[in-house]
């Protein structure tokens, strides 16, 4: 599936929960490589974008494509090889019973792919887990430490785009840095394309080229991330979002 | 005027091996300023908040001295220190999704704040709500005080919040984390708000954050923990000049809306462990 000079597309696209319309004719293109970052406040329908294009919010229309496949209204196996999520809530996204081995393993089995155990000790390794930690359980380990874990799970079929929601929200300062810098390292290795929501512009400020600013379930604007050094933005809503988040 | 002083407090819990100090010998004088309380998860800052209040349910244990308006609140007994909670010093918690009644009206739990501490007439108290919630700007008083905390936003909640706390006029407030559940567009809003009635009433206000920009930016002077302990404290203003690693290891982690760093520096935590 390489070559594709596009990873994520979206036309168009309308997304509702129950018929209820909470995302409104979105469109935007992310390239391959690129760190995208979609930006907003609660409500705003950021996360809902993610979600449809993992296959998670079923009602959507308008066309999705990732990697050249069309989107998915459900769950779907062939996308998941090339394109895995990473949660907000580190606490949350792991099966509280399962270890880390079982977590790393678990994709490797339904996807049939041999050679795990070199494997998960290989993803330890690149996310800085030390490997004594492989048979713990979450509730042994750090929120810092359940992030890395969480995404070496999505590292696990090395996927080319990664979705990433939130992903160091919940963490403290000093442990975001630490993520932060984690993902920025996994991106310009592998050559991952990034699609990640976040509320946080400074962030975006360091970990993406690009970002789409949503208000109300729409996109209002699309800007580069430069425009976050000297608050050149067009919308009213973004001026605003970027005046409270401390800019000048 | 000091209004509160803390002395060698300390708070510890049981573990497998042993109690522990989640606060370890703290010690602060508060006037009727603005003290903003820094540090990350564990670093005892909340439980520090929760001290002042004597809420540390066993098996927590605390010691040290604590004196607010002269009087000793560690020899205090329990039915003064009710009295005093809320009346005297008051605190608002991070997310008023949690930290209001979901089966009562705004109004009736505002109502209920002043009612526990100060008995007036049915029409002055409905009076008193009114001015309260008009004090936290609520446009529409009347019609917000009958509505039930489902029915508003999480801002206009922190803001009921508010006026729950200071309608019986404390004269110190305590804010855990009072806007880490918001929306960055309305968690100045209610910081500012939070600042004009703590400055209009004279209080002193202990403002509890991981968030070391925020609180430098609402507050006068600045206490940074870390385990348990104070690992600096200086003026607002300074600090930029902080000394301590720590302190400057945790304002170099923070990312900037101008990011130039190609990877941000990350703390060794093993470094001041003895601090």
């Amino acid at each position: 599936m390489g070559g594709h000079m596009t990873a994520i597309s979206l036309n168009h696209v309308d997304i509702a929960y129950d018929g209820q319309r909470v995302v409104h004719d979105a469109s935007f293109e992310v390239a391959t490589g690129e760190s995208f970052a979609l930006v907003g406040e609660s409500g705003s329908g950021k996360s809902t974008v993610l979600k449809a294009i993992a296959g998670l919010a079923p009602e959507w229309s308008g066309r999705i494509e990732v990697l050249g496949q069309p989107g998915s209204h459900r769950p779907d196996r062939t996308l998941a090889r090339h394109c895995q999520m990473v949660f907000q809530d580190p606490y949350g996204s792991l099966h509280p019973r399962k270890t880390v081995d079982a977590v790393l393993s678990e994709p490797l089995a339904i996807h049939r792919i041999g050679g795990q155990d070199a494997r998960v000790e290989q993803a330890l390794a690149d996310v800085g887990l030390d490997r004594r930690f492989r048979f713990r359980y979450p509730h042994q380990l750090s929120g810092g430490q359940r992030q890395r874990v969480a995404i070496a799970r999505a590292l696990m079929l090395e996927p080319q785009v990664m979705l990433l929601d939130e992903p160091t929200s919940a963490l403290d300062v000093s442990v975001q840095a630490e993520i932060l810098n984690l993902l920025k390292r996994l991106r310009r290795e592998r050559g991952l394309t990034y699609l990640m929501v976040t509320h946080n512009l400074p962030v975006v400020s360091f970990l993406c080229e690009r970002m789409a600013v949503m208000n109300k379930g729409r996109i209002v604007e699309i800007a580069p991330a430069t425009a976050l050094h000297d608050g050149a933005f067009r919308d009213p809503y973004t001026q605003k979002l970027y005046a409270a988040s401390g800019g000048a | 005027m000091t209004l509160l002083s803390v002395e060698n407090l300390a708070v510890s819990f049981p573990t497998s091996r042993g109690r522990v100090n989640v606060v370890d010998g703290l010690s602060f004088e508060l006037g009727r300023e603005r003290l903003g309380i820094v540090g990350e998860s564990g670093s005892g800052k909340s439980m520090t908040g929760r001290a002042i209040l004597r809420l540390i349910r066993p098996p927590g244990r605390m010691t040290g001295r604590l004196s607010f308006e002269g009087r000793d609140l560690t020899s205090l007994g329990e039915r003064d220190m009710r009295a005093l909670r809320g009346a005297r010093i008051s605190m608002i918690m991070q997310d008023p999704r949690y930290s209001l009644n979901p089966v009562m009206t705004v109004g009736t739990q505002i109502e209920e704040a002043l009612w526990v501490h100060e008995r007036l007439p049915r029409r002055d108290m409905r009076a008193r709500v009114r001015d309260m919630l008009e004090a936290v700007r609520i446009d529409d008083p009347d019609r917000v005080a009958r509505l039930y905390p489902h029915e508003v936003s999480g801002g206009m909640g922190q803001r009921v919040m508010i006026a729950m706390m200071l309608i019986p006029r404390p004269s110190l407030l305590i804010a855990d984390e009072p806007t880490s559940a918001l929306d960055v567009s309305v968690q100045g809003d209610v910081l500012r708000l939070i600042d004009d009635l703590v400055r209009d009433h004279g209080m002193g206000l202990i403002l509890i954050s991981h968030d070391l920009p925020l609180v430098a930016r609402y507050c006068d002077r600045i206490l940074v923990m870390n385990a348990g302990r104070m690992v600096e404290t200086c003026n607002a203003g300074d600090l930029h000049a902080a000394s301590h690693p720590y302190t400057r290891g945790l304002l170099a982690a923070v990312p900037r809306m101008h990011e130039t760093r190609d990877e941000l520096p990350v703390m060794d935590r093993s470094a001041w462990a003895g601090t």
